[in-house]
């Protein structure tokens, strides 16, 4: 700031002194003792004027995420004073903002899942999970093959029979070693994962007979053909 | 009277008259080079960071998803640059006692941001938005490069108006499908005239477009 400031008031001193050197020019005009000197002083000022603009490409104002020198933590970027709520952010939807209905970890999900749901929860699953629990849920992911603890395999007894608002207080709080996402996933996108997450179990348990009809005779051709089973 | 100027100055002139204009092209084409040569754009210089973070090594060796860090470039103009939890979900357990991860330990201990320096950056007269690209199918790739290649950040293109311009008058020649937008290595083998019509690109090249 302090920079700027210095440099609007130079800027606004060379124009003052240009007006001067103007009148001083006519005035040399007139008077041809002077004139040399003028025209000296003019061509200095137009000089000084040629290094004076207005940064149009850094204007005074922050970028996202900038610097600043103002800030004793040098963030632009200002945290909410505690206790102030956006616009919108009034979270009042307790079993969609806390997964939990009561004091009780929600067994039931806050809107309907459908299709799409699933498709969002697989494709925030594969952002943000398959790296250490892999694609499947078996804790298999990369990071786990360079050196990460390994994560529980989702399909064990226990986290089968979670409810729905397990998977989601996880990812919103953490578990252990594992950090909370609550910063990178949105509420909804957490329960569209928990219900992927339900989806994936449920393939690794499913029997023929759970698959819809017209299903049931794709998946049998295929198992007689001998081709996997694809998605 | 004799003459002042040989004979041969009468060519010498037409000549020289001719030969200015080309003299003068020839200084604006090579200005027009410089101002676009990588020297003046800073395409290609690999910028040095506060901690050597390698695209190269989490992107196409660990796989990692541009989304995992950079979480807000489908829903923002702006791409968002991970904070240092992000680094920690990971490093609080992988080279938790690498020299080289001093700085990111720190930065999370201290609650001090990492001080990265920045690669892209357009001049703020010009108004650019990373959500619109991809929810019309423009990929990663098209406008950064290959990431996946990089060690460290560099600047594969220059970012000046004819750049993007470029684009806007025939986003046919670039346009992929949306599930490929994050891909790095794969690329369309033809043009997408197809995918224009499907998501209703328009060329969009009036001056308010980008300077607003
Ligand atoms: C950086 C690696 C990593 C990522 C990414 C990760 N997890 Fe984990 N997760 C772990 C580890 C390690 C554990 C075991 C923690 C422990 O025992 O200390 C775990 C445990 C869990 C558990 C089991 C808790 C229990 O009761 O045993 C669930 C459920 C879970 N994670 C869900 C998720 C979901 C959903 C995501 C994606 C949003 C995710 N994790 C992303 C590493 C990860
Ligand atoms: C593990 C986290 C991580 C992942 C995954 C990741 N990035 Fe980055 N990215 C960073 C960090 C940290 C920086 C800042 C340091 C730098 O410029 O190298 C950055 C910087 C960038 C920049 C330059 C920003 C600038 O300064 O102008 C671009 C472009 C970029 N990333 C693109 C991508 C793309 C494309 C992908 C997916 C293929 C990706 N990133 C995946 C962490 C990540
Ligand atoms: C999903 C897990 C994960 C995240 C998130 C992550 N890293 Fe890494 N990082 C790794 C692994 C695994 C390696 C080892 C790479 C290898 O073996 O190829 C590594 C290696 C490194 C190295 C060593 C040099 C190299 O490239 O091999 C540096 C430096 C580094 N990471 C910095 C960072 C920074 C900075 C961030 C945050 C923006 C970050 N990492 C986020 C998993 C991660
Ligand atoms: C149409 C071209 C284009 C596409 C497509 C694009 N970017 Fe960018 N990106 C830019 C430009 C231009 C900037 C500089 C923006 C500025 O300075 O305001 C930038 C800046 C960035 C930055 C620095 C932070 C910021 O937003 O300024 C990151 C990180 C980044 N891009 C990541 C990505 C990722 C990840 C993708 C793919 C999901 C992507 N970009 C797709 C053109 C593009
Ligand atoms: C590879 C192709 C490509 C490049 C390069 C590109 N754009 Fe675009 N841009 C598009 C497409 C496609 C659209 C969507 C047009 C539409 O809305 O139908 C778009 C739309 C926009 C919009 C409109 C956003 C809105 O909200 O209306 C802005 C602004 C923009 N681009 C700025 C830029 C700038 C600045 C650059 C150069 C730094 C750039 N673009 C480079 C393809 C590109
Ligand atoms: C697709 C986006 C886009 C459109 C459309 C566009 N511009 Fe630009 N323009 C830019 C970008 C980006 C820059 C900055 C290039 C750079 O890095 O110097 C720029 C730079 C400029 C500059 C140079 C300023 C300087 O100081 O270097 C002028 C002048 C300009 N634009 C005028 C125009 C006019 C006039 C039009 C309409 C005919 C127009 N622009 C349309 C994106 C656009």
């Amino acid at each position: 700031m302090k920079f700027r400031n210095s440099l609007l008031t130079y800027c606004g001193y060379a124009s003052t002194t240009e007006a001067n050197a103007g009148s001083k020019v006519r005035a040399g005009l007139l008077s041809l003792q002077s004139g040399s000197s003028a025209g000296l002083l003019f061509l200095l000022t137009l000089l000084g004027l040629s290094s004076c603009r207005q940064d149009m490409h850094d204007q005074p104002r922050y970028e996202a995420f900038e610097g600043s020198s103002f800030f004793a933590d040098g963030r632009s970027v200002r945290p909410s004073i505690a206790g102030t709520i956006a616009r919108g952010h009034l979270n009042e939807d307790k079993h969609l903002h806390t997964g939990r209905i009561g004091s009780e970890l929600a067994d039931s999900y806050p809107f309907a899942i459908d299709h799409a749901v699933l498709e969002r929860g697989r494709q925030r699953y594969s952002i943000f999970c398959t790296p250490c629990h892999g694609e499947a849920g078996f804790g298999d992911g990369m990071i786990v093959e360079r050196g990460f603890r390994r994560p529980p395999s989702l399909h064990e007894q226990r986290l089968r029979e979670a409810p729905p608002g397990y998977i989601f207080d996880v990812i919103t709080n953490g578990f252990g070693v594992m950090y909370d996402y609550a910063d990178r996933i949105a509420p909804k996108d957490r329960w569209a994962i928990a219900a992927y997450i339900e989806a994936l179990q449920l393939s690794q348990y499913a029997d023929l007979n759970d698959a819809p009809a017209d299903w049931r005779t794709r998946l049998n051709t295929q198992q007689e053909t001998g081709m996997g089973v694809s998605k | 009277m004799t003459q002042i100027f040989h004979h041969s100055f009468n060519t010498i002139s037409r000549v020289s008259i001719f030969g200015a204009v080309f003299m003068a092209a020839t200084l604006a084409w090579v200005g027009d080079r410089i101002h676009r040569s990588p020297y003046m754009t800073q395409a290609d210089v690999v910028r040095a960071q506060p901690v050597p973070f390698s695209h190269k090594h989490h992107v196409q060796g660990l796989g990692l998803d541009c989304r995992y860090c950079h979480t807000t470039v489908e829903e923002s103009a702006f791409a968002g640059i991970p904070p240092t939890k992000t680094c920690m979900t990971c490093h609080s357990q992988l080279f938790s006692d690498a020299d080289i991860l001093a700085p990111v330990r720190e930065s999370y201990q201290s609650d001090r941001s990492l001080e990265w320096t920045r690669v892209h950056d357009l001049p703020d007269f010009a108004y650019f938005d990373h959500s619109v690209h991809l929810a019309k199918g423009i990929g990663c790739v098209s406008c950064h490069g290959r990431v996946d290649e990089m060690p460290l950040m560099w600047r594969e293109n220059s970012l000046n108006m004819d750049w993007c311009l470029d684009c806007h008058r025939d986003p046919g020649a670039h346009v992929r499908p949306k599930e490929r937008v994050f891909d790095m290595d794969w690329f369309p083998a033809e043009r997408r005239d197809d995918l224009v019509e499907e998501y209703e690109i328009e060329s969009l090249t009036s001056c308010s477009t980008c300077h607003r």
